[in-house]
């Protein structure tokens, strides 16, 4: 049995019903999640539809207040918590371990679990829209409105019960995307030959692991309150409505940076492999990246400047907000630097990258307007705010999100995405994009509030409003375009080979798809720009063992060897502790006995999930002790 | 710059037709000390962007020549890059002294004279209440603020539900109303004029029609508002308009709405004493017109669907006595 089969066996992806429920390998994982974040932001694009049907009119009748409202809160949860934290997660756990050169994403059993509980969630939410009892009080849901006094029913449980599946999920994610880049690194992948993209997941999970808590505590205060009569937020018994917004904010403006920061790293892969030419300035981007994920979390009281808070504390927000704009600003001119000094090759996914600095500069700026306490008390709440933070979430994460998918789909799929179809699908998304948001911040300054279902005739915001909805129109044939290119280039595409970019990192060094354990011999790092950089003999290691799932463990500063270990296989309980998981949770909007009762088969399940085994006990007998070592062989 | 001409366009157009709700509109101290701060910030923002576009197209249109991978290219590239970094922080410096400079000014009122009043906010209605010194003095406005121009006005603002915001682009920057806290802040306007606000709070069902109107008047004519709503309301002074007062008095009018002089005096919902000098209803949804009247009093949800008041099945001869008393309640 050769090497490769050993590993093929070893590394099996299991079949059936119960082997698709079982799976522990991060490729497959990762294309779920990918999937289905892509499926919720269809879902959740198709309500923004229908929002700008209702506001192209004055006085429209298209939508009562009642399903609007609802199609509001849906869309901002939807988007941000199932739609861009866990597709930016998902591209951490396709990509990060092949990388870094591992062969499977640290804690795999744990990313299964996280995938079901995020998809029951997600399932969850769309079934209270179809349902016509979604959530109604905003994606930010601030008390006293979603409290039991205001908003009685479900509904309000609903959102902060989402809250907890999605959190849940997205911190096991972290965990085990810092778990890998820590540990799991390729020998010689020393701290500072890191791929950008790798460092950029790495702060995007730190952020997760600091910034959710706080919402999982908010959301579950409010269901407290909602359901066992706590009074958090109740001003009548000593409680606070603030404290909601503090606990909401603390983790709401680092997730604008979760989901942002993951972006910029796709954005310095894609400007490395189209200008053929390392990067400019790869010490300083790291440093942005870093600063900004501290800075992210000074800055959230910027959006509580109109609850009075004392003059000077504002100040001090208004001075941290301004901050975080040097590091984004030293990340945008080492981009132009790298594509000035490089040979820009103008394919799609530079497309994108170039429409990500033109949209992005503009909301960077549309920001730091936005920190000026004056300023921001005029336009805080209107749609001078929407059209900004579309202009940061559109322009700087889904942009070069596209233009990652562009890019990364012959890795992923083994084919490449058209280039012609996909030039024209740029330029309808950019100028559907801009058409559809730049009026908006007219429209705010024209005194236009966020969240409103109609407005009246006379406001003069009719132009602003059936201009933005038809620019709508052209997002919808951009979005259309992607996935026909998409599904076509899935069956019918050129095939791709290894590397048909010439990038320089890990990922491009094995097949496309790449095979179950990712690589025939875990490669051995000698510079930044692996691939790049690969002596004809390159070294790799060799001599661990290939009959059980044996990974090398690796120091977190220098990537030496320090130790090995064994990755467990495929197994049904991680789906069954996120089955009973998720009915916890769900019976919880309900009675407050889902807790205690609820966490009983969740328990049996983790024991069952976790009970030891002899290790490579799926292969037959251990064989004896190896250690693997690094050599020279040609790859 | 662009940027900078899309809004005169926009500020343009809407000063022509409808500048009583606009940030670039300003008619107190506040608002023009915000919005010059607003024109500060485009320009420098503006001048920022374009710079940034024109560095981006250089970038991707430049011939390439073989000197750009040498060490002093990077090593030039480096200098540019260090040179904007350190000029985008002296930017955003200046940005912040200025800011904080103007804000300083929003904090405290002009000058002295303040008069002082209270905005409670609903779902999804505003009540405005001047004190005196005298309780039977006391006036209660709802969805209609007036005040005198060229002094500052106290306002202290608190909910009786959820969060409100009270905004008035015209005048000031937006306060947030939190129940269970009283939120002190002032407005001055100086050029007499109807404005409109509007609450920026996320509220619930009706949030996009919790508008409402700001007259501000000469002194004069302000005190003179002031003792004419300090009057109990108008007695009938025809049989159609007695028949009103019985019906309303009789009906389910009288669960919510106060009307002083009368045996009406519930507060759940807008005091009606003056409601028909009033310029809009409903929380500035529609113009006080005894057509609208008439079909807010009959179904209000078909006008502001979730509101609080019930539809009311009247006949048709009570309603028109309803509408006559409540237009004579000037």
């Amino acid at each position: 049995m050769t090497d490769a089969e050993l590993l093929e066996r070893t590394w099996y992806v299991p079949r059936g019903v119960l082997g698709w429920l079982s799976v522990a390998d991060h490729r497959t994982i990762g294309k779920r999640y990918l999937v289905t974040a892509f499926a919720f932001f269809l879902f959740a694009g198709v309500l923004a539809g229908l929002m700008r049907i209702q506001l192209a009119v004055p006085n429209n009748r298209f939508l009562g207040p009642d399903l609007y409202n609802q199609i509001f809160t849906v869309h901002g949860t939807m988007m941000m918590f199932l739609f861009a934290v866990p597709v930016m997660e998902a591209m951490g756990i396709y990509l990060v371990p092949l990388m870094v050169g591992a062969r499977n994403i640290a804690f795999p059993r744990l990313n299964t679990y996280s995938y079901f509980v995020f998809l029951c969630g997600g399932v969850m939410l769309v079934a209270t829209m179809l349902l016509n009892t979604a959530p109604d009080v905003g994606w930010f849901s601030y008390v006293p409105l979603a409290g039991p006094d205001y908003t009685p029913g479900k509904r309000a449980d609903f959102w902060a019960q989402l809250i907890t599946f999605t959190e849940v999920a997205a911190l096991a994610v972290a965990v085990e995307l810092v778990a890998t880049i820590f540990k799991l690194r390729a020998p010689g992948m020393t701290l500072n030959r890191i791929p950008l993209f790798v460092w950029s997941i790495l702060v995007m999970s730190f952020m997760v692991i600091f910034a959710m808590p706080a919402v999982v505590t908010g959301s579950s205060f409010l269901l407290m309150d909602r359901l066992v009569g706590t009074h958090f937020y109740n001003p009548a018994e000593g409680g606070d409505p603030l404290l909601f917004q503090h606990l909401f904010w603390f983790f709401g403006h680092p997730e604008v940076y979760i989901i942002f920061i993951p972006a910029l790293g796709m954005v310095s892969s894609i400007i490395t492999t189209f200008t053929q030419r390392p990067i400019f300035g790869y010490t300083a981007l790291v440093l942005a990246l870093i600063a900004t994920g501290f800075i992210g979390f000074g800055l959230w009281v910027h959006h509580m400047f109109a609850t009075g808070l004392p003059q000077l504390g504002l100040h001090y927000f208004t001075a941290a907000s301004i901050v975080i704009a040097i590091p984004s600003g030293v990340q945008i001119f080492c981009w132009i630097a790298s594509l000035w000094r490089g040979r820009p090759r103008f394919e799609t996914p530079l497309l994108f990258v170039i429409g990500f600095i033109i949209i992005f500069v503009l909301g960077g700026l549309s920001g730091v307007t936005l920190a000026s306490v004056p300023f921001d008390l005029q336009v805080h709440d209107t749609y001078y705010v929407v059209a900004h933070f579309h202009y940061v979430l559109i322009g700087g994460a889904v942009f070069p999100l596209i233009g990652g998918v562009y890019y990364w789909f012959p890795k992923i799929t083994g084919r490449m995405m058209d280039n012609t179809v996909g030039i024209v699908n740029f330029v309808v998304l950019f100028v559907g994009f801009n058409v559809t948001f730049f009026p908006m911040h007219q429209a705010g300054l024209m005194g236009m509030p966020r969240r409103v279902y109609t407005y009246p005739a006379d406001m003069g915001w009719n132009t602003v409003n059936l201009i933005s909805s038809l620019g709508a129109l052209l997002l919808v044939i951009g979005g259309a375009m992607l996935i026909y290119n998409m599904v076509t280039s899935y069956l019918w595409g050129a095939v791709a080979g290894d590397n048909p970019w010439n990038a320089d990192t890990l990922e491009w060094g094995t097949t496309s798809p790449p095979p179950v354990y990712n690589f025939l011999y875990p490669p051995v790092v000698e510079g930044r720009h692996a691939l790049w950089e690969r002596t004809a003999a390159a070294p790799v290691v060799t001599g661990g063992r290939l009959d059980c799932r044996e990974c090398l463990v690796t120091d977190v500063m220098d990537g030496e060897p320090s130790n090995k270990t064994e990755f467990p296989g495929p197994t049904i309980w991680p789906f069954v502790a996120a089955i009973f998981t998720s009915i916890m949770f769900i019976g919880s909007i309900f009675t407050a006995w889902a807790v205690p009762i609820g966490t009983v088969p969740i328990a049996i399940a983790l024991i069952l999930w976790f009970w030891p085994h002899a290790p490579g006990h799926d292969i037959g007998a251990p064989e004896e002790e190896s250690t693997p070592v690094v050599e020279a062989r040609a790859s | 710059m662009i940027v900078r001409a899309l809004l005169l366009v926009a500020a343009a157009a809407a000063a022509g037709c409808s500048g009583n709700q606009n940030v670039f509109n300003p008619a107190g101290p506040a608002a023009r000390d915000i919005a010059s701060l607003g024109w500060q910030l485009f320009i420098v923002c503006g001048a920022v962007y374009l710079l940034t576009l024109l560095a981006l197209a250089w970038a991707l249109a430049r011939r390439r020549v073989p000197s750009d991978d040498t060490v002093e290219t990077t090593a030039s590239l480096t200098r540019t890059v260090t040179i904007a970094t350190v000029l985008s922080i002296v930017i955003l410096i200046g940005i912040t002294i200025s800011s904080v400079v103007h804000g300083r000014g929003l904090t405290s009122p002009s000058g002295p004279g303040a008069i002082t009043l209270d905005a409670i906010g609903h779902q999804w209605w505003w009540e405005f209440q001047y004190r005196d010194l005298t309780p039977s003095d006391f006036v209660t406005s709802p969805n209609e603020l007036h005040i005198p121009v060229g002094v500052p006005i106290q306002i202290k603002a608190m909910s009786r539900d959820v969060i409100h915001s009270f905004w008035v682009p015209n005048l000031h920057g937006k306060r947030d109303l939190i129940p269970g806290q009283v939120t002190n802040f002032w407005i001055q306007a100086d050029t007499p004029g109807v404005y409109r606000g509007q609450c920026a709070e996320f509220c619930g069902h009706q949030h996009a029609n919790m508008a409402f109107t700001v007259v501000a008047e000469p002194m004069d004519k302000f005190q003179q508002w002031i003792r004419a709503q300090r009057q109990p309301a108008a007695e009938p002074v025809n049989a159609e308009q007695a028949r009103g007062q019985e019906v309303f008095l009789q009906g389910p009018c009288v669960m919510c709405h106060t009307i002083r002089g009368t045996s009406a005096g519930s507060r759940v919902g807008p005091e009606l004493t003056h409601v028909g000098s009033r310029l809009t209803i409903a929380a500035g949804t529609l113009p006080n017109t005894r057509g609208h009247l008439g079909g807010w009093v009959l179904d209000s949800q078909s006008v502001k669907p979730g509101n609080r008041m019930p539809p009311n099945a009247l006949t048709s001869d009570d309603l028109q006595a309803v509408l006559s008393y409540l237009r004579s309640l000037r």
